[in-house]
C-alpha cells in the first residue's frame, strides 16, 4: 500500500465522518440534559434541504449555513415545546419529528433534485468538528454551566430545588442539538455530496444516536466512535475497489451491521450503561406536581 | 402578581373522555394547518382539502383503493399495538414487512417457476411471510433480552439491512431473465396471488386477513391473560415483575406477533396489488403504521378508523400531485403533523388547562 493511497483514504474518512461528529455532539448535549430526541434523522434532512435551497437561491455560503442551521433550531423548538411544555412522550415525539422531517424535506426538495451547485470545501468543517468536540468536553466537565446541565439530566427535581430553571436549560440543550444536527445535514448537501437527493442522510441520524450510547455519553469517545464508523463505511468502498467479489449491497450494509454489533457489545455491560446514562433520560418534568 | 397566562394543572387521574377526544382534536388541527399550508402555496384551501380528502374516495374504485392502503396499515398498526402497550418501541416494522415479502414472496416465486398450482400454495406463501417477519423481529427481541440492547436502534438498523437484502435479490439471483434488465422478479402465478374480493377492484384477500387479525387481537387484549399481562407491564413494569410475569417472554412474544403481522402485510402487498417483487414494495407502510397505532389509541377498533384516515392521506397525496402539482411527500407531512398534534393533545388526558386564577392559587 503506497503513501498516496493512505493519504487519500484518511482524507475520505475525515470528509465522511464529520457529519456523524456534528450530529452526535448535538444529540449528546440534548441527552445530557435528560431529553432523548429521536428526531436527529429528520432534523438532518431538513437542514440539508434548507441549506441546499438557500444556496441555489442566494449563492451565499454564509447565509446557506446560517439558514440551514436555523431550520434545525426551528424543528428542535417544535420538539422542545411538545416534550417540555406539553410533556408528551419523548420517544413518540422524536419519531414524529423524523417522519415529519422526511416528508417536509422531500416536499421542499422535489424541485431541486439534480440542480447543480458549487460545493464548499469540507476542510473548514473538519477542523471545526474537532474544535467542537474539545469545546463540548470543556463545557461539560470544566465549567459551572456544564455541571448544571449534567445535574439537570441526572436529577431534575434536585436541580429544580437548587433554583435552576430545568425547562429553560433543557430547551436550550434541545435547540443546540437541533442546530448541530441541521449543520450536519447542511454539510452533507453542500460540502460532502454536494447535491440534494431524497433521504440522502440514509440513516446517519440513527447511527449518530447509536454513537451516543456507544460513547457512554462522553464527547471524546463519541468522536472516536464516529471515526470507527466512518472508517468502516469507507473501507467497504475501498475493498470494492480492490476487487473483492461481494455484491455491492453487502458493503453498503456494513455501517448498519456495525451499529448493531457495537450496540450489542457496549450494552451487554448493563451496569456501565446504567451508571453512564443520564438518570432522568426520557423522564418528563412537571413543576406543579 | 396577576397572571393572565393559561396554566397547566394536573387532573389527578387520567381522563378517559379526553383520550377519545385527543385524536379528533389532532385531526381537526391537522386539517386547519393543512388549509393554511395550501393557501400559502396559492391554492383555494377548500378546493385543496376537497382534492385531498374528498375526491379520492368519491368513487367505488376510490373506496376500494382506500381499503387497499388501509389493509397493511391496520395490520401492522395492530401488531405494533402489542409492542407499544408493553412499552417496547419496535420501529422496524418496515424491515419486518420487507422480510415477510422476501420469505413469502420467495416461496411464491419458487412455486411459480416450478409451475406448482393448488389451493394450498397461498396458505404456505402467507405462512412464510409471517415467518419471515417474525424472524426479523426476533433479532432485536433477542438482542434486547440477552444483551440489553436498545430495540429502537437495532430494529431501525434492520430496516436498512432488509432493504439492501431485497435490493440484492431483485438485482441479482431473483431477477426475471425476461425482465429487460429491470430489477424485478418474474410475476407470481395465479395460485400464489391473493384472490381479489370484487371483480375490477384491487382489494384482495389480505383485507380479510387484516380483519381477522384485528378481531383476534381485540380478543387477546380484552379477554386473555396475555392481554392482562401486557396491560400491567405497560402501566407498571415493577408491578408486573412482582406479579411474576416474565418480562423477557413478553418482549419476545410481542415482537413475534408484531413481526408476523408486518410480514403478512408485506407478503400481502407483493402477492396482492403488485404481483411480483421489486425494490419499492412499500411506501413507508411500516413507519406510517406507528402513527396509525398511536392515533388509534393502541386499540384494535381505534386502529381500524385511524388506518382509514391515514390511508386517505396516501390517496390524497397522489391526487394532489396529479391535479395540483404538489409533491406527493405532502402526505408524509400531514402524517407527521397529525402525530405531533395527537401527542400534544394527549396532555389533556392527564392535565387540564385553566384560565381561572382561583383554581391556580388553590392548587
Amino acid at each position: 500500500m503506497n503513501f498516496d493511497l493512505i493519504i487519500s483514504i484518511i482524507n475520505i474518512v475525515l470528509i465522511a465522518t464529520t457529519p456523524l461528529v456534528f450530529a452526535s455532539m448535538g444529540e449528546l448535549i440534548t441527552e445530557k440534559s435528560g431529553v432523548l430526541n429521536l428526531g436527529v434523522e429528520g432534523m438532518m434532512l431538513v437542514g440539508a434541504v434548507t441549506a441546499f435551497v438557500t444556496l441555489v437561491i442566494t449563492e451565499n455560503y454564509f447565509l446557506t449555513f446560517l439558514i440551514g442551521t436555523l431550520s434545525g433550531v426551528i424543528m428542535a423548538s417544535l420538539f422542545a415545546f411538545l416534550v417540555l411544555i406539553l410533556m408528551s412522550n419523548q420517544v413518540a415525539t422524536g419519531l414524529a419529528l423524523t417522519i415529519f422531517g422526511i416528508g417536509l424535506s422531500s416536499m421542499i426538495g422535489k424541485k431541486y433534485i439534480g440542480t447543480p451547485i458549487v460545493g464548499v470545501s469540507p476542510y473548514y468543517f473538519i477542523v471545526f468538528s474537532f474544535i467542537l468536540v474539545f469545546l463540548i468536553s470543556y463545557f461539560l466537565y470544566k465549567t459551572k454551566s456544564g455541571l448544571i446541565l449534567r445535574a439537570v439530566g441526572e436529577s431534575h427535581t434536585s436541580a429544580h430545588a437548587q433554583g435552576y430553571n430545568v425547562i429553560k436549560i433543557r430547551f436550550l440543550s434541545i435547540i443546540f442539538g437541533g442546530a448541530m444536527c441541521a449543520l450536519a445535514g447542511s454539510y452533507m448537501s453542500i460540502a460532502y455530496a454536494p447535491m440534494w437527493q431524497e433521504n440522502m442522510v440514509a440513516g446517519r441520524g440513527w447511527i449518530a444516536l447509536a454513537l451516543v450510547v456507544f460513547a457512554t455519553w462522553k464527547p471524546g469517545r463519541a468522536l472516536l466512535g464516529a471515526y470507527i464508523f466512518g472508517s468502516v463505511s469507507i473501507l467497504q468502498m475501498n475493498l470494492q475497489g480492490f476487487g473483492v467479489r461481494i455484491p455491492a449491497q453487502f458493503f453498503v450494509m456494513a455501517p448498519y451491521l456495525a451499529t448493531i454489533i457495537v450496540l450489542v457489545i457496549i450494552s451487554n455491560d448493563r451496569l456501565r450503561i446504567k451508571l453512564s446514562a443520564p438518570a432522568c433520560l426520557t423522564l418528563p418534568f412537571f413543576k406543579g406536581r | 402578581m396577576k397572571s393572565y397566562l393559561p396554566k397547566i394543572i394536573s387532573r389527578g387521574h387520567p381522563s378517559t373522555i379526553m383520550s377519545y377526544w385527543a385524536p379528533v382534536i389532532a385531526i381537526f388541527l391537522t386539517l386547519l394547518t393543512g388549509s393554511i399550508i395550501f393557501s400559502f402555496m396559492g391554492f383555494n384551501p377548500l378546493f385543496a382539502l376537497h382534492t385531498f380528502f374528498i375526491s379520492p374516495i368519491s368513487t367505488s374504485y376510490g373506496i376500494s383503493e382506500l381499503f387497499l392502503k388501509a389493509t397493511p396499515l391496520a395490520l401492522i398498526g395492530v401488531g405494533l399495538a402489542f409492542c407499544f402497550k408493553n412499552n417496547i418501541y419496535n420501529i422496524g416494522a418496515e424491515g419486518q414487512l420487507t422480510m415477510g415479502a422476501i420469505f413469502g414472496g420467495g416461496i411464491g416465486i419458487l412455486f411459480s417457476s416450478l409451475d406448482v398450482n393448488g389451493f394450498w400454495v397461498l396458505p404456505i406463501v402467507i405462512l412464510f411471510g409471517a415467518i419471515g417477519g417474525a424472524f426479523w423481529a426476533l433479532i432485536p427481541a433477542i438482542l434486547k433480552i440477552k444483551f440489553n440492547t436498545n430495540e429502537i436502534l437495532t430494529s431501525l438498523m434492520l430496516v436498512y439491512i432488509a432493504a439492501l437484502i431485497l435490493d440484492y435479490l431483485v438485482v441479482g439471483p431473483w431477477r426475471d431473465p425476461q425482465g429487460y434488465s429491470f430489477p424485478k422478479t418474474r410475476p407470481f402465478n395465479e395460485s400464489s396471488r391473493m384472490p381479489l374480493l370484487f371483480e375490477g377492484l384491487r382489494i384482495h384477500f389480505g383485507l380479510i386477513l387484516t380483519i381477522i387479525s384485528i378481531l383476534v387481537s381485540w380478543f387477546i387484549f380484552s379477554k386473555t391473560i396475555l392481554g392482562y399481562q401486557l396491560k400491567v407491564s405497560g402501566l407498571s413494569p415493577k408491578a408486573s415483575k412482582f406479579a411474576g410475569f416474565s418480562q423477557n417472554s413478553l418482549v419476545v412474544l410481542t415482537f413475534i406477533i408484531c413481526g408476523s403481522f408486518a410480514g403478512i402485510a408485506g407478503v400481502g402487498e407483493v402477492t396482492g396489488p403488485i404481483g411480483l417483487i421489486y425494490r419499492d414494495i412499500s411506501p413507508n407502510y411500516g413507519f406510517t403504521a406507528i402513527i396509525v397505532a398511536f392515533l388509534g389509541r393502541l386499540h384494535p377498533i381505534g386502529i381500524i378508523f385511524s388506518s382509514l384516515i391515514i390511508a386517505l392521506t396516501y390517496l390524497g397525496a397522489e391526487d394532489a400531485q396529479l391535479f395540483m402539482q404538489v409533491p406527493q411527500a405532502v402526505g408524509f407531512v400531514f402524517q407527521g403533523l397529525v402525530l405531533f398534534y395527537l401527542l400534544g393533545a394527549d396532555l389533556l388526558i392527564n392535565y387540564k388547562i385553566t384560565f381561572n386564577k382561583k383554581e391556580i392559587y388553590e392548587f
